[in-house]
């Protein structure tokens, strides 16, 4: 019997959205790993961080709650999962407000009764690197591995919104490890002690504010590249993103040379699980990830 | 009455009955840890501390037609590192909402742009279109401009589209709920019962 959950896509995994190769790199992994996504019927958005400006509280609580109510229905047995971090963040979020403040729960289901629904918001709310490190676990993963990814020098840039506020259990703030460790068991050497670990890209201001958010992944890239790193791996559709596709404007104006791949970790298990380029989404990559094709068609 | 007239003389009162985990504010002891934690820290006018000391020393029209909390980029530094729990994050973005539906929060600022785009782009369909959210994005400083940004992105506009990370197909109608009318009725309503909340609070 597969794991069973009941899956969060979010915006930018569909089809010929900005994280569709992190979506097709998943479905790979998951094959391997026996796991079963079922996803929430008729999902929407979540409003991620930047909604704010037009959406309030109630009615930013209420888009995570038709989600959960969906999900409700249709999975009730499931923990909800999330591949993105502003998804994972804003459903748990919103998951616990509505379990904490009885008003907010009422409201939530006054606003979700106009189209049939209500929430009870009684699930875990999880992001993917959670399933991998607690319910399958390290050794499980290393035990599926066929081709190492020996040599390969990886910085682990965990970002900002799958550490904190909730982050992954019994890991610190400051420098947690699970990546690396998950670098580790695919036979991969982790760049100990990367000082922009957990830094901010920006987010969603590298659209609005790209000069300002520039300099804070400059500095990110720079850190992996000082420490020897070959590429960087990330578990965000915004950090993946932001520190890949900008790195020529970058360069234009500090007059770096940068030219670091920057993948999922479910692309670098799919290489190290043996799958090929494709299933692994290597083909998504805007910088090649050279090593990793050449593991692919060995 | 409105908010302005029953808290003229209690901006802190104010927060704390209208803006999202407002009632917070009180607890902070001014130590200035969520201050130096902003990734964009030098271009806040005021930091979060500061923003926090000025509710309560009554700077209204300071505090809401600040830039300031249009500069967080939702991080979580500040919350993880607060010795009081203050959920900061939310108070920014709390706040920043508030001054912008009282209309007076800066007009001008690309995040406040941006950050409409996104939620009128996504009550449309349920979903967030990328690449109408783009463009509009591109074009929102008028045309010019708009072709300027636009061509300044193009490589990284190819490099997405030959990699399958965009597609002008969105332009088409794209992605969507089925049930966008029903998603619609929920944020109206949510709407509503936020609004009166505010209004009869105020
Ligand atoms: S870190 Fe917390 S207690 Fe300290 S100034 Fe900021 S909000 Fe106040
Ligand atoms: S979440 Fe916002 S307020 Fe908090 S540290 Fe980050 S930028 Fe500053």
């Amino acid at each position: 019997m597969p794991r069973q959950y009941s899956f969060y896509p979010g915006c930018s995994s569909q089809k010929g959205a900005s994280s569709s190769n992190y979506q097709r790199s998943v479905e790979t992994m998951c094959s391997v790993l026996d796991i079963q996504l079922n996803d929430i019927p008729d999902w929407n958005c979540c409003s991620a961080s930047i909604g704010y400006s037009g959406g309030g509280e109630l009615p930013r609580i209420a888009l995570s709650a038709r989600n959960l109510a969906l999900s409700e229905q249709a999975h009730p047995d499931q923990d909800v999962v999330a591949t993105c971090a502003a998804c994972w963040l804003a459903t748990r979020e919103a998951n616990e407000r509505l379990q904490h403040d009885a008003q907010i729960m009422t409201e939530t289901n006054q606003a979700l009764a106009e189209a049939g629904l209500s929430v009870k918001a009684n699930k875990k709310i999880r992001h993917m690197v959670e399933v991998l490190v607690e319910d399958i676990g390290y050794a499980e993963i290393s035990s599926k591995v066929k081709k190492p990814l020996e040599g390969i020098k990886i910085a682990g840039y965990v970002g900002c919104q799958t550490n904190r506020p909730f982050g992954i259990a019994g890991e610190s703030f400051e420098n947690p490890v699970y990546l690396d460790n998950l670098i580790a068991a695919l036979g991969a050497d982790p760049v100990k002690n990367y000082e922009k670990k957990v830094s901010c890209c920006g987010g969603a201001l590298a659209f609005s504010e790209p000069e300002k958010s520039q300099a804070l992944i400059k500095d990110i890239l720079q850190a992996a590249v000082d420490n020897g790193a070959n590429m960087l791996v990330t578990p965000c559709p915004v950090c993946q993103m932001n520190t890949e596709v900008y790195q020529d404007q970058i360069n234009q104006t500090y007059g770096t040379n940068f030219k670091i791949p920057v993948v999922y970790y479910s692309t670098l298990m799919d290489i190290a699980f043996g799958k090929s380029a494709k299933e692994a989404a290597l083909d998504g990559q805007i910088i090649k990830a050279k090593q990793l094709e050449d593991l692919a068609s060995k | 009455m409105t908010a302005t007239e029953k808290y003229r003389n209690n901006f802190l009162q104010e927060v704390i009955a209208n803006v999202e985990e407002g009632e917070w504010v009180r607890m902070c002891m001014q130590c200035g840890v969520c201050s130096g934690s902003c990734p964009l820290g030098p271009h806040w006018e005021h930091p979060p501390q500061e923003i926090f000391m000025m509710i309560r020393a009554n700077k209204r029209q300071e505090v809401l037609s600040s830039s300031s909390m249009w500069y967080c980029t939702s991080c979580y530094n500040c919350i993880a590192r607060c010795p009081r729990g203050l959920p900061i994050t939310h108070i920014m973005h709390g706040l920043a909402h508030y001054g912008r539906k009282l209309g007076v929060a800066p007009k001008e600022l690309p995040t406040i742009k941006f950050s409409m785009l996104f939620w009128e782009n996504l009550v449309q369909k349920g979903r967030v279109n990328e690449l109408k959210l783009g463009l509009r994005l591109y074009f929102m400083n008028g045309f010019m401009n708009g072709i300027k940004t636009a061509l300044k992105m193009q490589k990284i506009g190819l490099g997405m589209f030959l990699t399958k990370r965009m597609t002008p197909m969105e332009m088409l109608g794209g992605h969507g709920c089925k049930d966008a009318k029903g998603l619609q009725a929920i944020l109206k309503k949510a709407q509503q019962i936020e609004d009166a909340k505010t209004v009869k609070q105020g």
